[in-house]
């Protein structure tokens, strides 16, 4: 039973240069308890997989196609009001600036005392705000035992701090606690720990897991670092330029990869226990988003590309690994069967 | 032979801006304490450390971009601190940079040929004609074409801003340049690309390099020799392979085990902790061995005593290292 | 315009987030424009004022108002037997006390005021931003010295300002241009130490000073063309600022001496006739109105057209 299922979504932005297709046909599926990763590099359209399923796109991008099923329901069908009892509640997200999703101007314990009580009791009126009655004792040990749930130390006294107080690692933390003190079944974590240090993102991950696995939740954890997805995910999605070109478990498909961007991927990671390796880059360039091949839109840099795969684009092919459900998007797996 | 040489080198920052405040408080930012390294002519020096290590700090108070708040920097004998703007103009040729942000490095309002000329006009390298065809030659040794020189910064990817942005380096023809984490803002599969080509260069031009990075990984595939800086010291320097095979220092340990890797066979066990807690602020470091309050091995003398850079014989070369339970 | 395809070069990598290509920023700018209605009719104010300007400058110095006067009528010629008509086909605006013809004294008038706004602009920015760059630049004493020089400026409001200078200067041209040159320097100062602080802070400032750029260059070459956007914008909106005080200064006796026409002189000449002759006031009031109108409308535009392109683009 899935807890997100989306098919086919394709979510365009209409610009002066013609439609970019930033998603354009991504099927994926989480279901509770899961850590899925979604991969992908600079235009690959991960970021906004994240914030279509978030109902969260503006024109001129717009969801042109696809069902997004949260929990039975489609989200594209619900009211603006039910989305935003949903968001932070049920299903929330972890940016990858920290700074960027706190106010400023407001302490770090308040916002989230404030995230908790909106989801609990509904807004507040404008006389309890103006009367001072919005701040709840009981909302603010909830939210201190929050900090302290996510490693801040000394939560009581950093309730009271205002974010530029608090290091990037700390204030990520943060984040992740605003994520999920309303312990949401879904969490969307778009690139997290890119902008960390390597120590403080090994502790922020760890948090994550365990946070994740405590609450029976779920995660969508967006990166382009594959690395990140060996430690923490268990099913993996790699995306290029709007398009899902395999899918699986983690351990599958990082190990026994069937489709060449995968491949070529993981070859261009550079390795400190392989030294020796010549560093390998991947030929060619993305092309442009809003002229993409006709055919598999990755043909032109392919190593195995023929004559068939600039024909379309190819289809999802399943089972293409031992352990189920791994799946990737190449003519060479037909050629196998 | 040397080409690059600190003495003490120190940089410390203010945190006020306003004069009267910072004649009254005391608060300063210790990004670089009392450095002294030296890079040979010819070699591929990697800096690592995370952020508020003071590596980028490093790397442009060598080049006189920050004034040092005291020591001296030597560029090949010559005492190049305290020289004015005007003296430090034949040495600047000499010395270039390589930036981060490829789109903020490079002037929006310039095109590629404009930015590639001046500096070849600045320093008197040629003119007019002739320096038009070297930032032809310039721009198609970095790989792309004479087209992009009427073309401006934003209409070039990242990978081929960055491709620029070396070629302005080397429009001067340096002897040294630093690198201050230049493919960190790029995609995986482009850095390859770029960190080829730096090589190439490197080997073409005969030039020395300070590669500072936080990416061990990309570390290893390119320098010769590495040295791991915390909060404004460095800590450890080795030749590349006798560090990654014998890291001394405990927090070049714990960031060498924090590495992770695109291998699930590896399985990683998340709720190991090589190194945990934030690092202290470069405000007020701590008294004694800066990484004490994270250290697995910490002794009591730790707090006393701050301790000093130390050779080592290894394996492949000299080694140094700074930390008690070697001395 | 032009899209950067590297098609022809094979070792090119298109692979950071997709930036859009857009060729100039001129170019932008005027596609923007172009698509306002807003824009477009401040604009053609803007420029038909200029045009304006040229003309009745080159018809009065050079060709002796002849040109005017064969279209219209003199500026100059009084005709007391046709004082204070009302608006006729013969004379659309009605005429003044001496019989002068109002139309062809608004016309006139406009040079003085659009004079009088583009060089006291022209001469706060170029001060302005001088001051402004070498504050934001150096910082510290020279940022404290210069910013607090230009407080004592701002702490006069600026109609004030302006009437203390002009009653020490005197009357004249050069003077009210001078004044409320002064009067505006602040503004650009400002402005301009404000971009100028951000962009200094740019990488591409600090490849400058590596490659040895002595300060000079940086700021007037590297730096200030980058800072030109805001200060564009603000020029705009002080040309109608300064307009607005030169009618100021007219109207209270302290501008150009007759018989020049400007606005403000006529707005102070018509005021007793108020009741009786209400076209005198009227007209010129309304040229006001529409400059000042234009010259917003034209900067609100630009600010908007510059602004989001500055932004950089969405990424996908």
């Amino acid at each position: 039973m899935s807890l997100l299922n989306v098919r086919n979504l394709r979510t365009h932005f209409h610009t002066e240069e013609g439609t970019v297709k930033a998603v354009d046909g991504v099927d994926l599926d989480i279901r509770p308890g899961e850590i899925v990763g979604l991969v992908g590099e600079s235009g690959s359209g991960k970021s906004v997989t994240a914030r279509s399923i978030m109902q969260l796109i503006e024109p001129p991008g717009e969801i042109v196609d696809g069902d997004i099923e949260f929990k039975g329901d489609s989200l594209r069908a619900l009211s603006g009001e039910r989305i935003r009892r949903l968001r932070g509640k049920e299903l929330s997200m972890v940016f990858q600036d920290p700074m960027s999703a706190f106010n400023p101007t407001q302490t770090v314990g308040r916002q989230l005392h404030d995230v908790l009580r909106t989801h609990r009791e509904g807004p507040v009126s404008i006389t309890n705000r103006l009367l001072g009655r919005d701040h709840s004792p009981e909302f603010r040990e909830e939210v201190v035992e929050a900090l302290d749930a996510v490693g801040i130390p000394s939560p009581e006294e950093r309730y009271g701090d205002y974010p530029h107080e608090f290091s990037g690692g700390m204030l990520q933390r943060a984040m992740v606690a605003m994520a999920t003190i309303c312990d949401p079944d879904l969490i969307l974590a778009d690139e997290p720990t890119t902008a960390l240090d390597v120590t403080i993102e090994r502790q922020i991950l760890s948090l994550f897991r365990d946070l994740v696995d405590n609450r029976d939740a779920a995660a969508l954890w967006i990166t382009h670092d594959l690395s990140v997805v060996a430690a923490l995910c268990d099913r993996v999605i790699v995306m290029y330029t709007g398009k899902v070109m395999e899918s699986g478990p983690v351990e599958e498909v990082l190990s026994n990869p069937r489709h060449p961007y995968t491949e070529e991927l993981l070859e261009s990671v550079p390795r400190y226990d392989e030294p020796d390796d010549e560093l390998h880059a991947i030929e060619g360039s993305v092309p442009m988003p809003t002229d993409l091949p006709p055919g598999c839109v990755f043909a032109d840099r392919c190593p195995e590309a023929h004559d068939r795969c600039r024909e379309a684009h190819p289809p999802m092919y399943a089972n293409v690994g031992p352990d189920g459900d791994h799946r990737a998007a190449c003519y060479l797996l037909e050629e196998e069967r | 032979m040397t080409l690059i040489e600190t003495d003490e080198l120190t940089k410390h920052f203010s945190t006020d801006s306003g004069v009267l405040t910072r004649l009254l408080s005391d608060e300063t930012v210790h990004a670089v304490d009392d450095v002294s390294i030296d890079i040979e002519r010819g070699q591929t020096l990697g800096l690592v450390g995370e952020s508020g290590c003071g590596k980028s700090t490093l790397g442009r108070t060598l080049l006189r971009l920050h004034e040092p708040t005291s020591g001296d920097v030597y560029f090949d004998g010559d005492n190049i601190t305290d020289l004015s703007q005007r003296a430090l103009r034949p040495y600047r040729r000499k010395m270039q940079m390589v930036f981060q942000d490829p789109q903020a490095s490079l002037n929006p309002r310039q095109t590629v040929g404009e930015l590639l000329r001046k500096p070849i006009e600045f320093h008197g390298i040629a003119e007019g004609e002739e320096a038009q065809a070297r930032t032809a030659e310039l721009v198609e040794s970095v790989g792309l074409n004479r087209n992009h020189l009427n073309r401006y910064p934003h209409e070039f990817s990242g990978g081929q801003q960055q491709r620029i942005g070396l070629a302005r380096a080397l429009s001067v023809n340096p002897e040294f340049i630093v690198l201050d984490e230049p493919v960190s803002a790029l995609d995986v599969s482009v850095q390859a690309k770029i960190l080829d080509l730096i090589e190439s260069l490197r080997r073409e031009y005969d030039l020395t390099l300070l590669f500072i990075a936080h990416d061990l990984n990309v570390v290893r595939h390119v320098c010769d020799e590495v040295a791991v800086m915390y909060l404004g010291e460095v800590i450890e320097r080795a030749p590349v392979d006798e560090l990654f095979a014998d890291p001394r220092h405990p927090y070049t340990e714990g960031l060498l085990e924090s590495i992770l890797l695109p291998d699930s066979a590896a399985s990683e066990d998340l709720s190991k902790l090589p190194i945990t807690g934030d690092v202290p602020s470069p405000i007020d470091p701590p008294s004694g061995c800066r990484f004490r309050t994270r250290c697995p091995e910490a002794m009591t003398e730790c707090d006393r005593v701050d301790p000093e850079l130390r050779s080592r014989k290894g394996e492949r070369g000299e080694r140094t290292v700074a930390c008690h339970l070697y001395d | 315009m032009s899209t950067v395809t590297e098609s022809t070069d094979p070792d090119s990598d298109r692979d950071a987030h997709t930036e859009r290509d857009y060729s100039t920023a001129r170019e932008r700018v005027l596609s923007q424009v172009r698509q306002s209605p807003l824009a477009m009719i401040g604009a053609s104010i803007a420029v038909f004022l200029l045009l304006l300007t040229v003309v009745t400058l080159v018809d009065r110095h050079l060709l002796n108002r002849t040109l005017i006067t064969t279209l219209l009528h003199d500026p100059y010629a009084t005709h007391p037997e046709n004082r204070l008509q009302a608006p006729t086909l013969v004379h659309p605006f009605g005429t003044d006390e001496q019989g002068r013809d109002i139309l062809v004294r608004v016309i006139y008038g406009a040079k003085t005021s659009v004079i009088v706004g583009v060089l006291s602009v022209t001469f706060a920015s170029i001060v302005g931003v001088a001051i402004g760059s070498v504050s934001a630049y150096y910082g510290r004493i020279v940022d404290m010295a210069g910013m607090r020089l230009m407080d004592v400026l701002l702490s006069f409001p600026a109609i004030l300002l302006a009437i203390a200078l002009m009653a020490t200067l005197g009357r004249g041209l050069e003077n009210i241009i001078l004044a409320l040159g002064v009067v505006y320097v602040p503004t650009f100062a400002r402005v301009t130490r404000s971009e100028m602080l951000s962009q200094k802070e740019q990488e591409y400032a600090d490849a400058a000073r590596v490659v040895g750029y002595p300060d000079r260059n940086i700021i007037l070459k590297e730096l200030l063309p980058n800072c030109l956007t805001p200060i564009i914008v603000q020029a705009t909106f002080s040309i109608a600022l300064a307009i607005i005080a030169e009618a100021a200064l007219s109207f209270l006796g302290l501008g150009v001496s007759p018989p020049t026409p400007t606005w403000g002189m006529m707005l102070s000449k018509g005021k007793p006739y108020i009741t009786d002759a209400w076209w005198y006031m009227l007209f010129p009031g309304l040229a006001i109105m529409v400059t000042v109108l234009g010259f917003n409308l034209l900067g609100d535009s630009l600010r908007d057209a510059l602004d989001p392109q500055e932004q950089g683009e969405g990424r996908i």
